[in-house]
């Protein structure tokens, strides 16, 4: 059994963040991630992270009330007003202190953090390393750790790299702590701790054709989901527009923020014909362009029926390699192809998980002492569609609020004697379950589960959706889980038993995707992300409202709850 | 590569099960366009033989996950085409110079305390002002191609010299500490130079280039211990002279 004040998972942007300020906090830490955190997915991002700095001679107008707006607007008015704000306010001090943490973003001649434009934005406000902006902020802070680690005056603040949260510890209405497995080991143990946060980034591999890490399973979503904490908003997932074909490795939007063109089969830059983006063309937000991609393939007009071609070559090799160097290289090395010479041949990919794990506006769920923080989370600030370079922004401000609120949870709580029996029972349960899954006799190939998940999700829940698809695919989803339930692992060894570890992580990613059909057969309206082509419209009177998700034996039990309003009326999303 | 398929030979070896040896298993592989070997790997390890450990995440050279020895150089598997891997079997072996956890797989942990040794983190030479500290875009450009970093292990093993000094910080923490010392925004210089300038430090390096050969972002870690040595006779200058 292992012991902390607060324990982290997941060692990404939005936990290391938390990690720090909890640290400034004198709290001591534990930080659990399945990868070591260096590895996360957040050092792939890659375009920039919004703040109204009004560095860009065009930006000097720009405010964080024009940022709220701008993502209030951009998530089809779905996002909690009071949260927004807080974010955009918030966002010019985050990105200042990462700065003076060392963060390299790039500069303007007189020395200032550099801003770009992305979609969705009224001013130039995505500040931005080249385009390796998540590698830069992953290592200022993970730096900011070792600085910690390293200050004798610190608590503690210890790691454990490739350890897997599979449990959490439920005691009444308190969260007692967690229960994980050491990859390295296959050993089963608790952790105990007053307040326990969730930062286990996105969802994205529920889809076949994600941009995301192999790693985000969504398995950090369905374990709070599991404990009894509701899901929010998981109908809504980004599609995002430029994602290299085949791989669906991203290509940053700073492609077309910086001037990329967009193609179709006859070099035509089709966003013109399209009336939500035929003003903003290759910046409109990425629902819009996303969408009418797809409206493209479907009229037959996407190169070899599948997909674009990002045109960068009128931007010069100079420019090319200054500003977009990392994808210039991704698109080298994995297509075969030199953007300064030949256009990069794209296609829309599985890219963000607006919605997640339930949270109020300091990263509190209702199940006292466990917060969420990122990706895996849904405060909700994102509503129905993310802008570009708002989800760093996301990670940072609400890894510092949440890891702030927890602190001070901490200090006033006296963990009660029966959390430590609820904590023991729960390892105990975990224990159990992993070793009847390496001694049961199942018999289904848990390869083939998910793959057919991910097709399922590919190919009926994508940017396009209708009631005979989603009916269909819920009934897919629960003959997957319910042959899950005699899935099989072959390789019985407990040192890096990989098998073991991915078919966890399968249960897990089943019930996310789960949620993620029923909260979009139920949504009867098009809204952002969201687009039913047998309900076409935004439906405010009936459906300006967030879908929780609530776990059942029987699968997700949907409620709804109010959209926090005050700041900017509902009105249609133009462009 | 016979056909559309192509056989990869791949180390395997599980230091907890006592008497087991190391010993290279192969693995026939369908080929097609665009396959890299971490599809490869996947592909063995979800459909062929499920006991096969290696590391992966990110998939897109970003997160440095799956560096290993592919078919006679250091690489990431995931940036890494089968296709032009030519005939012979493709040979996958884990990082040297490390402990070996399973198969593909080795303990980091050695890697990240030299990396922690060269205190990897700004010391700010002025308190903070309120907005950003200011850098021009020229003494920004220094720190291209060191800030690039992805800390993948893969120069350090590749490192001849780390196979003979256990104790050598090696080029991954050398080249971090450039990016330290070269920021105009930091003030530790003196500090950070005293660290890289002992015995196991960049008088080490024999300046064969493998490390940066060997680099799968295209850096040159040797340069930045040439800069380091550089900038070290400098400061002695400067201290004899005042
Ligand atoms: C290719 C790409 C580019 C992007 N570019 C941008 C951009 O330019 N601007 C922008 O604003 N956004 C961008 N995004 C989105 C942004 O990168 C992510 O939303 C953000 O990095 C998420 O950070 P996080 O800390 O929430 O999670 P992550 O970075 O995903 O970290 C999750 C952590 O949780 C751990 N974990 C998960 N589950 C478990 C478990 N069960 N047990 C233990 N540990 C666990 C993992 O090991 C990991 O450490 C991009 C996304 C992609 C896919």
């Amino acid at each position: 059994m292992h012991s902390h004040d607060v324990l982290i998972v997941g060692g990404g942007l939005a936990g290391l963040r938390a990690a720090v300020e909890l640290n400034k906090a004198n709290v001591k830490v534990g930080l659990i991630s399945k990868v070591h955190p260096l590895r996360s997915h957040s050092v792939a991002a890659q375009g920039g992270i919004n703040a109204s700095l009004g560095n860009h001679p065009r930006g000097d107008y720009d405010t964080a009330m024009r940022h709220a707006f701008d993502t209030v607007k951009g998530s089809d008015f779905l996002a909690d007003q009071p949260a927004v704000v807080r974010m955009a306010k918030d966002a010019p001090l985050r990105v200042y202190e990462i700065e003076h943490w060392g963060c390299p973003f790039s500069r303007t001649d007189e020395g200032k953090i550099a801003q770009r434009p992305f979609g969705g934005a009224g001013f130039p406000r995505t500040c931005y390393a080249s385009d390796k902006t998540g590698l830069a902020m992953m290592h200022t802070l993970f730096e900011q750790m070792i600085r910690y680690q390293q200050a004798a005056e610190r608590q503690e603040l210890v790691v454990y790299s490739e350890w897997l949260v599979i449990g959490l510890a439920v005691d009444g209405d308190l969260c007692a702590g967690a229960v994980a497995m050491n990859i390295k080991t296959g050993e089963v143990d608790g952790f105990k701790a007053e307040a326990v946060l969730f930062a286990t980034g996105g969802a994205g591999r529920i889809y076949g054709n994600s941009t995301n890490a192999i790693i985000n399973s969504g398995m950090g979503m369905a374990v709070p989901y599991r404990a009894g904490v509701s899901l929010k908003d998981m109908e809504f997932v980004q599609f995002h527009p430029t994602t290299l074909l085949g791989s669906n490795i991203l290509i940053s939007e700073a492609a077309r923020g910086e001037g990329g063109f967009l193609l179709n089969k006859d070099g035509h830059r089709f966003l013109a014909d399209y009336p939500d983006s035929k003003k903003a063309m290759e910046v409109a937000p990425r629902d819009i362009v996303a969408r009418n991609m797809a409206r493209e393939i479907l009229a037959g007009r996407a190169v070899e029926g599948t997909h674009f071609r990002l045109d960068l070559r009128h931007l010069g090799e100079e420019k090319i390699q200054k500003q977009l160097p990392g994808i210039r290289d991704l698109a080298i090395r994995f297509a075969g192809i030199d953007p300064a010479d030949e256009p990069v041949p794209v296609q829309p990919g599985q890219h963000y998980t607006m919605g997640g794990i339930d949270v109020d506006r300091s990263g509190a769920t209702l199940l006292k002492g466990l917060y969420a923080a990122g990706e895996a989370a849904c405060v909700s600030v994102h509503g129905a569609n993310r802008l570009g370079g708002n989800s760093l922004l996301d990670t940072i401000v609400f890894g510092a609020i949440a890891g702030e609120a927890m602190a001070e949870f901490v200090a006033g709580h006296v963990r009660p004697a029966s959390s430590d029996k609820a904590l023991a029972d729960s390892a105990a349960r975990e224990r159990e379950a992993v070793e009847r899954l390496m001694t049961g006799g199942g018999t289904e190939d848990p390869v083939a589960i998910k793959d057919e998940m991910k097709k399922t999700m590919m190919e009926k829940v994508g940017i396009f959706r209708d009631r005979e698809g989603l009916s269909s695919a819920l009934e897919t989803i629960r003959g997957l889980k319910d042959r899950y339930k005699r899935v099989r692992v072959s390789f019985k060894g407990k040192v890096l038993n990989q098998e073991l570890r991915s078919t966890i992580e399968l249960g897990g990613s089943l019930d996310v995707a789960e949620a993620v059909v029923a909260g979009a057969l139920a949504r009867e309206e098009s809204r952002g992300s969201h687009s039913r082509t047998d309900f076409r419209s935004r439906d405010d009177a009936s459906w300006l409202k967030h879908t929780l998700a609530a776990h059942t034996p029987d699968g997700p039990r949907l409620s709804y709850k109010d959209v926090e309003l005050g700041y900017f009326e509902p009105a249609e999303r133009v462009y | 590569m016979g056909g559309n398929s192509a056989t990869f030979r791949i180390f395997r070896h599980d230091p907890s099960v006592e008497g087991e040896e190391p010993r290279f298993q192969e693995y026939e592989v369908p080929v097609r366009q665009g396959l890299t070997v971490l599809d490869a790997l996947f592909h063995i390890q979800e459909r062929l033989d499920s006991s096969l450990a290696f590391r992966a995440s990110c998939r897109a050279a970003a997160c440095g996950s799956c560096a290993m020895h592919i078919a006679g150089r250091y690489g990431l598997a995931c940036q890494t085409q089968v296709g032009p891997l030519g005939d012979g079997p493709i040979v996958l072996r884990p990082l040297a110079h490390l402990p070996i956890i399973r198969d593909l797989v080795v303990d980091m942990g050695p890697f990240w305390e030299k990396y922690n040794k060269i205190r990897p983190f700004l010391v700010p030479g002025e308190p903070a002002p309120e907005k950003e500290r200011t850098q021009s875009p020229d003494d920004r450009d220094k720190l291209e191609g060191l800030i690039d970093c992805i800390l993948c292990g893969i120069c350090s093993s590749a490192c001849a010299v780390g196979g003979t000094d256990d104790a050598y910080l090696g080029p991954a923490a050398l080249l971090n500490a450039n990016r330290f010392v070269q920021d105009t925004r930091d003030g530790a210089a003196e500090e950070r130079l005293r660290i890289v300038d002992g015995e196991h430090g960049v008088w080490r390096c024999h300046t064969i280039f493998s490390c940066q050969e060997a680099c799968p972002k295209g850096l040159d870690p040797t340069g930045a211990i040439m800069t380091l040595r550089r900038t070290i006779i400098r400061h002695r200058w400067k201290k004899l002279v005042r």
